[in-house]
């Protein structure tokens, strides 16, 4: 029971990250009441990524500073329908953030558009290689919007961000040194590539010779001083390798705090609040629209009603899930029987790569930037036969690196021993001379890994936790197993002095324990259909109208990409959608 | 020697009426400057703006208080002056005054009662405001500005200052004719630096802190025809620029640089720090593009002798070889390699350089130039010790919102620390100005 009802807005945005930050600039300009509610604490540059503080990696790379507390917000984890799944208690696989700026404060920055064909997979497989090589439990779908559709919003997102990178393929014509298998965009990138480090040249050059087709990845670490369209500014990145895990200290990576939130924070008829944490979205009688939502305010420790004619939900994906499970919006996926569509089509990212170790080769590990890189897309998912190679799916591949922290980015070679003098020789003699190429895959939808709410574990407000049911299937191993042959064929055409590759492989099961990604996207998917997808094409909720639901949990299977390029221009798309149809006439626009 | 007592006696009779005669014979306050209809009523929006050109919330609203209630302290060298409480507040504001209490304010420094304001108001610029400004504002400040009853603390100078009579004397000194006049007939006979002159002269009350301060405190000159008009003053410790020797920063910068400086508070070449960022988020980004302009033509008409070429800043076109690589200067040079670094140029390189680089150029909008930026090389060392100590943050305004703010260093650096970093940055990239000492850092320190 609220014990506070506070006056009504006419939009409330659960999560001040990107999506929220995105919406919240996109609605002000439409005059309306806006309050935002963010469960975290805010967060600006200075302090709180302030030199030399923030550059502290026990404190934000090992104790997760930035992130989500356990304590006061987890999941359960199981492998399939048959264990009981327990709490994540220690943040491994996945890192969410909290805080306004979300996880978009401590990303890397690597910024892709996703390719045409993977916006319509299920269409794109059964057209070219006939429906049935698609294994039995798979469950990929089409997005329901189009790469053409796309387009602008990606390009406006890239010009908020101001990414750093150059276009292969502007309108349909290859552009020498950009990634040619690209779908076609309007113009280049708004700032030129970041400077290569010396190991994304030495894969560069190794990649060409197989015929390859490497590009600079592209990144949202500013290569110089940047101005956006809302007049928000970044600063040339100067490479200081503290991108993942940490917020910028030098304004040079985007985000909600750089390319954004001051120009909001100047709207008069914008507002937030920090630790308000949303328990649920309130639901009218007759269920078709939400009236508000109910928070905690962490600050009085009242429950507040806030009242609201437009619910945008822009949470990190997985817990936009949980809301909707725990609202009742929408109704929860059964995967016994398939029906149902909350939690339906969870997926992950397929992660792989080859250490190599040159004992003559410096590579200055401390020189770095979250995207810096040269990367192919020769084999992507658009470039691979799937019914020759036996899955679906594909990877870009990189070679370079994004720092050379002392902790989790000092490795040395197999057969070394993980303590004492040993160490200690191996990691003096070999800190310097380690580069990696890496396989960023895709990671297909089943019927049987999904999202719904736990039976037996609860939060601190008594409300269930999320259980997520998810392992590993043939279908991707083998796709990541196709890359660690191809990367191998470069590394070793590269003659280092050591090699070590880590690669899913037959009987890998899902482990939470090792860092692997924070791209847990689908559970709240988009589609055509409201009997497969909780969401329209405009993000907007088949059950309740005046809810929309942004963010990585549309995806109704993960790309081969890093998600925040899509989920951005989803943003911008479905704002779009509010703004021009929505606003006017407000009904399900589907 | 009776003659000479008789006389004496007289002269003492005579002071003694004058004394009595200026603490108590009204003064005579100046009249409108232009005629106006009873009935003139401002457009809308019209006297919120010419108050934004006189920033009167620069000083009456105070950190975190309620929009003009008072309450702000403004250090002077008399002592502590409280600024006052200017909503239409009856009881501890300004509500019972009439159109002539408020322009005799602004204008002749008296508010009603006869009582003279102490010249922190700057009604020796004011004096030059239109009739319709005038009339504006007072518009504004009675009918759109909320009321707030708040009551400020009186203040309370020391003995000789706190006789406000005094203040009398000191305005026949030191005030200048009311009312605006171009200063020459080129001024007069161009629209926009007749426009900038009175921006400028009038409610911007640029010369309240950029001209020097003569002996009796007053401003060191009123129009572009004295020298000292807007050739640098101090305030704080801090170094109110020149704005008119042709090797001042405001004269080499482009118009299109001046302007960004003016009304974004960030340009090519560096950011606004210091008091001068209160005056770009308060009143200068408001500005119109044309009056905006119109300040910038008005400064560089006023130049003394020819404007320089401004400061060489990085090429930022998209095909440009990155900025840090094509540094061709001694100081460059050494940082990028790095050897033989003394303890200053450790301290930049660790401290500094990641974002004002190498070369000293930072980045164009976002991090400010160490090279050719007077905070670094001012006589007055105290605005470049207190930004390194405490840091600065740009204002947010309506183009460029975006709060960039470096941070301080005070709790990383000693106070010999600073001063090396400081004598370095002051000899570097070219600069030439004299050592900082850590007895300075210490004083500042706070």
């Amino acid at each position: 029971m609220a014990t506070r009802t506070d006056p009504k807005k006419d939009v409330v945005i659960l999560g001040l990250g990107w999506t929220g930050s995105i919406l919240g600039m996109e609605l002000a300009q439409e005059g309306l009441e806006i309050l935002a509610l963010e469960r975290g604490e805010d967060r600006n540059t200075v302090p709180d990524f302030q030199y030399p503080g923030v550059i502290d990696e026990l404190k934000y790379g090992i104790r997760y500073g930035f992130m989500q507390k356990p304590t006061k917000m987890t999941l359960t984890v199981r492998h399939n329908t048959e264990q009981t799944a327990l709490p994540y208690r220690h943040l491994g696989s996945f890192l969410p953030g909290d805080g306004v700026g979300g996880a978009g404060i401590h990303w890397n920055g690597h910024t892709w558009r996703t390719q045409d064909v993977e916006l319509r997979l299920k269409s794109y497989v059964e057209e070219t290689f006939g429906a049935d090589i698609i294994p039995e439990g798979m469950q990929i779908q089409d997005w329901g919007v189009t790469q053409e559709e796309l387009e602008p919003y990606y390009d406006r997102l890239e010009y908020m961000m101001g990414i750093s990178g150059k276009a292969g393929n502007i309108n349909g014509e290859i552009q020498e040194g950009g990634n040619p298998f690209e779908a076609p965009r309007a113009r280049d990138y708004p700032n030129p590539p970041l400077d290569n480090t010396y190991d994304a040249e030495l894969f560069a050059d190794a990649a060409r010779k197989f015929g390859y087709h490497p590009f600079p990845r592209p990144a949202a670490n500013a290569s110089r001083a940047y101005t956006n369209e809302y007049g928000m500014q970044l600063g040339p990145c100067n490479y200081c390798g503290f991108c993942e895990r940490f917020g910028c200290l030098n304004y040079s990576k985007a985000s909600p705090q750089t390319c954004i939130l001051d120009a909001l924070k100047q709207k008069p008829n914008f507002s937030y609040k920090t630790h308000a944490e949303v328990l649920k979205i309130e639901k009218a009688a007759d269920g078709k629209t939400a009236t508000g939502v109910t928070y905690f305010d962490e600050k009085t420790g009242d429950e507040v009603f806030q009242p609201a004619d437009l619910v945008l939900v822009c949470t990190y994906s997985l817990n936009n899930v949980h809301l909707l499970l725990l609202s009742g919006i929408g109704q929860p996926y059964d995967p016994a029987t398939g029906e149902g569509v909350v939690g339906r089509n969870y997926s992950y990212q397929m992660t792989g790569g080859t250490a190599l170790f040159f004992k003559d080769k410096n590579f200055n590990p401390f020189i770095g930037t979250g995207s810096v890189g040269m990367s192919i897309d020769d084999f992507s998912i658009s470039q691979i036969d799937f019914a020759e190679e036996g899955f679906i799916g594909g990877s870009y591949i990189t070679g370079g690196h994004t720092g050379g922290r002392p902790i989790q980015q000092l490795s040395t070679p197999p057969g070394t021993p993980s303590w004492g003098q040993g160490w200690k020789e191996a990691a003096g003699q070999w800190y310097a001379c380690k580069m990696s190429i890496g396989s960023h895959g895709s990671n297909m939808s089943y019927r049987d890994c999904y999202l719904d709410l736990d039976p037996t574990y609860t939060d601190r407000h008594g409300r269930p936790l999320m259980r997520m049911t998810f392992n590993w299937k043939d279908n991707d191993i083998k796709m990541t197993q196709f890359m660690k042959g191809k990367i191998e064929e470069v590394a070793k055409s590269m003659n280092p002095d050591k090699m070590a590759s880590g690669f899913k492989h037959d009987g890998s099961q899902y482990d939470v324990r090792p860092y692997q990604s924070t791209h847990n996207v689908g559970g709240a998917i988009m589609g055509t259909d409201p009997k497969t997808s909780v969401i329209n094409r405009y993000l907007q909720s088949w059950d309740c109208h005046n809810v929309f639901v942004m963010g990585a949990s549309a995806y109704p299977q993960n790309t081969q990409y890093n998600p925040t390029g899509p989920l951005g221009a989803l943003a911008y798309w479905a704002a779009d959608a509010i703004r021009k149809d929505y606003l006017k006439n407000p009904r399900p626009l589907m | 020697m009776k003659t000479y007592l008789r006389i004496l006696a007289g002269l003492v009779c005579l002071g003694v009426i004058v004394l009595l005669a200026i603490i108590f014979v009204p003064p005579q306050l100046t009249k409108p400057s232009e005629p106006l209809s009873a009935d003139w009523q401002p457009a809308p929006g019209q006297g919120e703006y010419a108050m934004r050109m006189a920033d009167c919330a620069a000083c009456h609203t105070a950190e975190g208080g309620q929009p003009f209630a008072g309450g702000r302290a403004i250090e002077s060298p008399m002592g502590t002056i409280w600024a006052t409480n200017i909503t239409p507040d009856k009881e501890t504001g300004i509500g019972n005054w009439s159109l002539d209490d408020f322009r005799a304010a602004l204008v002749d420094g008296i508010a009603p009662g006869g009582e003279h304001l102490y010249p922190a108001m700057p009604y020796e610029n004011y004096r030059n405001l239109s009739e319709t400004d005038i009339r504006a504002m007072y518009d504004y400040f009675m009918n759109e500005v909320p009321a707030v009853n708040n009551k400020v603390e009186e203040t309370a100078l020391a003995f000789p200052f706190n006789q406000r009579w005094g203040i009398r004397l000191w305005n026949w000194v030191a005030l200048g004719s009311s009312g605006f006049k171009p200063e020459t007939d080129a001024v007069a006979s161009d629209e926009q630096l007749a426009r900038g002159a009175y921006l400028v002269q009038g409610p911007g009350h640029c010369a309240s802190c950029h001209s020097p301060r003569n002996l009796i405190m007053a401003e060191g000159g009123k129009t572009a025809q004295d020298d000292g008009f807007l050739s640098g003053g101090v305030i704080g410790g801090w170094e109110a620029p020149d704005l008119r020797s042709a090797s001042s920063a405001a004269q080499r910068w482009s118009a299109a640089d001046l302007k960004a400086y003016l009304t974004t508070g960030r340009n090519a070449h560096t950011a606004v720090a210091g008091e001068m960022a209160l005056a770009v988020k308060d009143s200068l980004q408001y500005m119109t593009d044309e009056d905006a302009d119109a300040m910038v033509a008005y400064l560089h008409h006023i130049v003394k002798g020819e404007r320089q070429p401004a400061p060489s800043v990085p090429d930022q076109s998209l095909s440009a070889p990155r900025q840090i690589d094509n540094a061709t200067d001694a100081t460059s040079l050494k940082l990028a390699k790095g050897i033989g670094l003394d303890e200053g140029e450790m301290l930049y390189m660790d401290n500094c350089a990641a974002c004002h680089m190498t070369n000293g150029k930072g980045a164009a909008e976002v991090f400010p130039a160490m090279s050719d930026n007077s905070l670094v090389t001012s006589d007055q060392t105290t605005g470049l010790i207190e930004t390194i100590l405490y840091g600065a943050e740009m204002p947010s305004t309506a183009k460029r919102p975006e709060k960039l703010k470096m941070p301080g260093f005070a709790e990383r650096l000693s106070d010999e620390d600073v001063a090396a970093l400081a004598t370095f940055l002051r000899k570097g990239w070219g600069n030439d100005a004299g050592a900082v000492t850590a007895d300075a850092v210490k004083a500042v320190r706070h």
